[in-house]
């Protein structure tokens, strides 16, 4: 009987703190655990009593990697509770912002966390010594959907022009001018990345995973639609709870979020371009094809080109909703504060995002309960492993853990996000 | 520098959101340039490789809110020749300092199930509550170029150029009319030190001091003004308390209207 444990006790570029404990018996797999040490902030403790108005500043702060996406998720819940319909140009500048960010947040990754890992490298600083150009592009690609973020949302981390109901101050068609001309680089610059990302050699390695997404009729999906999945869930936004639970395990600071009827499932890029394939704008579809990727794609090591694919089409829609945009009468739709109840749902980069606000008649938040979309992977991140070190027990020690840190890094897991949250009963003592 | 070794820089994250970490890597024009001159010793969000220390540099992002950290930021300070807190919760304990107001206990309640897993300190303090910091680098989150000017200034042995008069002055120099005179809004630029070049007058809506407060502040005279602008006491409670609710002259102003 040989006994064999891998441990990482610091994940590496991941955004948090987290480790890798895996325990092996005979070659098989008898423990993993996804360690998350990053320190609780306790955001839905303190967001009692503040106002409405507030949550999408102080819920940016849960993550600087993805702060659009947490006011994405709280202005649309506070307009869900409040009743305020924002469309037209208003609801194309917030997919324009969220555009920015996936550019951003997707090109980080693809090219700075992950790709140094297909290549054989500790990070994109080593790699730049014999790929240049290729990280060069990245960052530069990178750069634009900051340009995006910071121009209308003010500054690239923590945007300051977000509020319910819209925005607060608004731009020409003429000052955007310059975004027009840098988006027309980037989408060559992302097309010429689903190539590179293409020809990268991939372990075999596919699951028969549950993928859960938001899913809009008439577009890929930022901001809203139902949440559905391949296995028969089709639900709104309003209804999450009743199919979702969050499990608190020793091991993490994050809660495990599982289907109640069916345990482990998967957010992010992979699971919303497996349920929108169709949404997808005909160029991304058609560099996805040719990367071979097929309309369905269940190897998570693949998710690099899936992110690829996303920066494309976030390119190309940006680029289509600059083009078409004419400036707005106002900034931003008014309501009143009431005694109401809101739910939201949106994509942030690493997947689904849900936000429940309770509001009292004037305004404050009386509960608050967030679920990001990292505490949602923990479980599949687990299996995956649970699954992939048996494959793979011929490696060296030093290898199989490369290869499993590589397997957690499909996921772009931000343990800081996954820490502040989760349960958070609407339970009243 | 002109000696052959370049200088090892570490990067090490607290309780936080990454975001002021992520600002080096959001220098995309410079980073490649940057890592020219200096060795990236120390970086988990950016690299698997780990160099041992002492470091010429350390740049520290986060508070300290757990018995672990509070141990660890020490053995950080001994390896480090130069500490540099980096953002608003390593400079005043960040939004997560909101806890300090209240009973810990209460919020691990609130979001855990079973808190006898979750181990934490009462309160949230900033880093030089615990060591001796050798500079603070405001902002909630920091502004890249005055990072990489911090990072080029102590490595050729010069004083930082980060201006710490207020929001206000920022304002003025950019030509922003005055979002609380001109238009009633309530705005913390008065007392907030400068360094984000004035963004939220300059996109309609009042300051929110995410670079906490400026070198002498005068906290009264702005609540006495947010009164005079509509606002209670449970308005300018929550104003003061944001994301350096803890740095003393908010704190302060806090508690006087709490």
């Amino acid at each position: 009987m040989t006994k064999k444990t891998i441990k990482v006790d610091y994940l590496a570029r991941v955004e948090g703190e987290g480790g890798l404990y895996i325990k092996m018996k005979d070659d098989a797999v008898v423990d993993v655990k996804l360690k998350i040490f990053e320190p609780p902030r306790f955001f839905e403790g303190f967001l009692r009593g503040r106002d409405y108005q507030e949550a999408s500043d102080i819920t940016a702060r849960i993550c600087g990697i993805c702060p659009v996406a947490y006011q994405m998720s709280a202005v649309h819940a506070m307009e869900n509770a409040l009743g305020i319909k924002v469309d037209g140009p208003l609801r194309e500048l917030r997919r324009l912002l969220y555009c920015g960010e996936w550019i951003e947040s997707h090109t980080l990754h693809i090219y700075m966390l992950h790709a140094p890992d297909f290549l054989g490298y500790p990070d994109a600083i080593k790699m730049a010594k014999d790929h240049k150009e290729i990280v060069e592009q990245g960052l530069k690609l990178k750069k634009v959907g900051n340009q995006i973020v910071s121009f209308l949302g003010g500054r690239e981390i923590h945007p300051v022009n977000v509020r319910v109901g819209g925005f607060y101050k608004l731009f020409t068609k003429q000052e955007f001018e310059p975004l027009i001309e840098a988006l027309k680089w980037a989408r060559d610059a992302a097309l010429e990345t689903v190539r590179w990302t293409a020809q990268l050699p991939f372990p075999e390695f596919e699951q028969d995973y549950e993928f859960v997404a938001l899913h809009h009729p008439e577009e890929y999906p930022f901001n809203e639609g139902r949440i559905i999945s391949n296995k028969g869930l089709d639900i709104d936004c309003s209804e999450y709870e009743k199919h979702f639970e969050e499990e608190h395990v020793e091991h993490s600071n994050a809660l495990h979020s599982v289907l109640k009827e069916r345990g482990a499932y998967f957010v992010g890029p992979m699971a919303r371009y497996n349920l929108n394939f169709d949404q997808l704008s005909p160029l991304a579809q058609e560099a996805a094809l040719e990367a071979g990727l097929g309309k369905e794609c269940r190897n998570p090591f693949k998710s690099i080109i899936i992110r690829s694919v996303e920066v494309l089409y976030a390119c190309d829609e940006a680029l289509r909703i600059l083009q078409s945009y004419e400036k707005p009468e106002l900034p931003f739709v008014s309501g009143e504060p009431k005694e109401a109840t809101g739910f939201a749902c949106t994509e942030a980069p690493r997947g689904i995002l849900y936000h429940h606000y309770r509001l009292d008649g004037q305004g404050k938040i009386l509960d608050a309960k967030i679920v990001p979309p990292t505490s949602q992977n923990q479980k599949t991140i687990e299996d995956d492993l649970r699954k992939f070190v048996p494959q793979y027990i011929q490696l060296s020690q030093e290898e199989l853990t490369w290869q499993c840190e590589q397997a957690i890094r499909n996921y772009d897991p931000c343990i800081s996000c996954a820490t502040h949250f989760l349960k958070l009963d609407i339970e009243r003592t | 520098m002109t000696s052959k070794s370049k200088p090892k820089v570490a990067v090490w994250k607290f309780a936080s959101c990454d975001g002021c970490q992520l600002s080096l890597l959001d220098c995309e024009d410079e980073l490649l340039a940057v890592t020219q001159e200096i060795e990236i010793a120390h970086f988990p969000e950016a690299s698997r490789a780990v160099m041992k220390g002492p470091y010429d540099l350390s740049l520290v992002e986060g508070s300290i809110t757990t018995p672990h950290d509070a141990e660890r930021i020490h053995k950080i300070r001994r390896a480090s020749k130069f500490l540099i807190t980096i953002g608003a919760c390593a400079t005043a304990g960040g939004i997560q300092a909101l806890r300090n107001f209240k009973d810990v206990n209460e919020f691990v309640s609130i979001v855990y199930a079973t808190p006898a897993y979750i181990d934490t300190l009462q309160k949230s303090t900033p880093i030089s509550d615990h060591i001796k910091v050798d500079f603070e680098l405001r902002g909630c989150p920091i502004d890249k170029m005055q990072l990489v000017e911090v990072i080029s200034a102590f490595l050729n042995g010069r004083k930082p150029n980060t201006p710490a008069h207020s929001t206000c002055i920022e304002c003025k120099r950019r030509g922003t009319v005055c979002v609380m005179v001109a238009q009633g809004k309530m705005c913390m630029g008065p007392v907030t030190h400068a360094g984000c070049g004035a963004l939220c007058p300059s996109y309609n809506r009042g300051c929110y001091g995410c670079f906490g407060p400026q070198e002498t502040t005068n906290t009264g005279s702005l609540s006495a003004q947010l009164k005079k602008l509509g606002a209670d006491n449970d308005e300018i409670v929550r104003t003061f308390r944001g994301f350096n609710a803890y740095a003393e002259p908010f704190r302060k102003e806090s508690e006087l209207h709490d």
